[in-house]
């Protein structure tokens, strides 16, 4: 079998020198769309247009980005189907605009935003993590996005905010996956709902996330916007989001309901905690040969450990 | 049936049964096994064993059901395609997935159910492709042989239940296999109950200790199934 090993730089990673050289233009146009509030870009943003940001560089890992046509072509997104060639397969059913995102619950200034708004509220930057899925293979993604951070201040929680709750989109129109069938009993409860404490939420490496390899993030990969949370496994960071609701008890996430004993609510990545059904302690990186050692926290360990100080993480799975 | 229809329903076989190697062999060489090659030859390979598997299983319910006697002059040869993309299943594992990593593969085969029976799968089914020469069948003889060859339905169930575990949630895959392999035994089932009631009916004995011996008064009896054409055909077969 052939065993295709990546170059050390990949051409997805070599900025096009046209989109470099442009970029100060861009950043000029950026400061125009500042200065005239009444000038709406949102009708223009497809997925796959590019969208700029600067790379954050104290949030860029060393590792070299998966290719961009790996991350959209192998993913799990439960709401195109449960294998990993349904999303781009069937990407085009979902349709990214016009789209709201509700943000209510606890918070003093509850609101719905249009996606292009929220997309302004703070400067995008790209960040390049990895992705560690919690069936044994990972990726490294640059996202576009910004900290969670910046939405959760605008709104302003309460003092009964304790968690915060996502819900993706529910629409069997849009997400064939949600489609009554006959093995529906064996699917999930939809729609996709997952949680963070608000402390986690509000971590900076908690990303609320627009695009990636500079381009508006693809459907299948949860256009228009999704969190990212690095540290945890995939599943965790709920994608196309509509509702962002702040609650005061931990809620059930959707694969807790699904599987209880395999899928807990803080799910952080853990080689020292297996999965019932198979060990945590490696990942195969995509595009590479040799099992790789999986990292706690997925290698963010110095950044949030410190939320976990005297948790028994073999119980809070 | 004649020579050479069995010729041509093997050659037949032979090219059904190595066409998934081939078009892995193919994307293998074209860059073609997506983004997590050696997942996909895995579970290809998987795929093919249990596919395999349930071929050669399906012989004895089309004799039983439609008096069809050509599936079992090609159940040993899909029989040891299965056993031979079991090993390739098992190898990519051992020298792919895990690069001889013994530790953790010993680890994994003593905690992971899903690995547990897919290990205890493959294991039985070499005693069953060693023995699978006509010479083996005349030196065991055929009636320890028949009783050695149903370990098959054991390994099928084995087979299904390592695909079920290890399956995630909606993925609907494995429920086809089971219930596919359900009906093959299911079938065999309904037949040695109709066997057993029949035998009653007639006062014979229920509990075949002297498998021979019981053979040739149920037999005599004709008590033992249906037509001529199946009678024969069950003792061509056996």
């Amino acid at each position: 079998m052939l065993i295709r090993h990546p170059p050390d730089i990949k051409a997805s990673e070599i900025t096009d020198h046209q989109l470099y050289l442009n970029r100060r233009a861009f950043l000029l146009g950026i400061a125009a769309v500042a200065l005239t509030p009444s000038l709406s870009i949102g009708a223009a943003v497809l997925a796959g247009d590019p969208l700029k940001a600067t790379r954050n560089k104290s949030f860029t890992v060393e590792d070299p980005p998966t290719p961009l046509k790996d991350i959209t072509t192998y993913n799990n997104f439960y709401e195109f189907g449960p294998n990993k060639g349904d999303p781009s397969r069937l990407a085009h059913t979902l349709k990214p605009r016009p789209w709201t995102v509700q943000v209510d619950g606890h918070v003093a200034r509850p609101r719905r935003f249009d996606v292009d708004e929220l997309m302004r509220l703070a400067p995008l930057e790209e960040r390049v993590y990895r992705l560690r899925c919690v069936e044994g293979w990972s990726m490294v993604i640059p996202w576009v996005g910004y900290p969670l951070a910046a939405l959760i201040k605008r709104v302003e929680p309460t003092s009964k905010a304790r968690f915060v709750e996502f819900t993706s989109l529910l629409d069997p129109e849009q997400f064939p996956g949600q489609r009554k069938g006959l093995f529906s009993f064996a699917s999930l409860e939809w729609p996709y709902a997952e949680g963070l404490r608000l402390d986690e939420a509000l971590h900076p490496l908690t990303l609320l996330t627009f695009g990636l390899y500079g381009q508006v993030l693809p459907n299948q990969d949860g256009a228009p916007v999704r969190v990212v949370v690095p540290w945890k496994y995939g599943f965790k960071s709920a994608k196309s989001i509509v509702r962002i609701r702040f609650v005061s008890e931990q809620l059930k996430t959707t694969w807790e309901k699904a599987a209880p004993h395999e899928y807990g609510f803080y799910s952080n990545v853990n080689p020292t905690v297996d999965h019932p059904r198979w060990s945590q302690a490696t990942e195969r990186r995509i595009g590479e040969f040799r099992r790789r050692t999986t990292l706690m926290f997925n290698g963010y360990a110095d950044q949030v450990a410190s939320l976990y100080t005297g948790m028994d993480l073999r119980k809070s799975y | 049936m004649g020579r050479r229809t069995r010729l041509l329903l093997k050659a037949v076989v032979w090219g059904v049964a190595l066409l998934p190697l081939l078009l892995l062999l193919y994307r293998a060489a074209t860059d073609g096994l997506g983004p997590n090659p050696i997942s996909y030859a895995t579970n290809l390979l998987g795929d093919t064993t249990l596919r395999l598997l349930l071929a050669s299983l399906t012989a004895t319910p089309l004799r039983l059901l439609f008096g069809l006697s050509w599936p079992v002059s090609v159940r040993r040869l899909l029989g040891l395609f299965a056993f031979f993309y079991a090993c390739l299943h098992f190898t990519v594992w051992v020298a792919i997935d895990h690069f001889f990593d013994w530790t953790q593969m010993i680890a994994d085969v003593v905690k992971r159910p899903y690995i547990t029976v897919g290990m205890a799968a493959i294991t039985l089914l070499v005693p069953l492709a060693a023995t699978s020469t006509a010479g083996m069948i005349k030196r065991l003889g055929a009636k320890r042989w028949r009783r050695l060859h149903r370990l098959v339905y054991v390994i099928g169930v084995l087979a299904v239940m390592h695909y079920l575990w290890l399956a995630k949630k909606g993925v609907t895959d494995p429920y086809y296999y089971a219930g596919a392999l359900a009906l093959l035994l299911g079938v065999r089932l309904w037949d040695w109950a109709r066997r057993l009631t029949t035998r009653r009916r007639q006062g014979m004995p229920t509990v075949n200790r002297v498998g021979t011996i019981q053979r040739s008064i149920t037999w005599e009896a004709g008590g033992y199934r249906g037509s001529k054409l199946t009678r024969r055909h069950r003792a061509s077969c056996d």
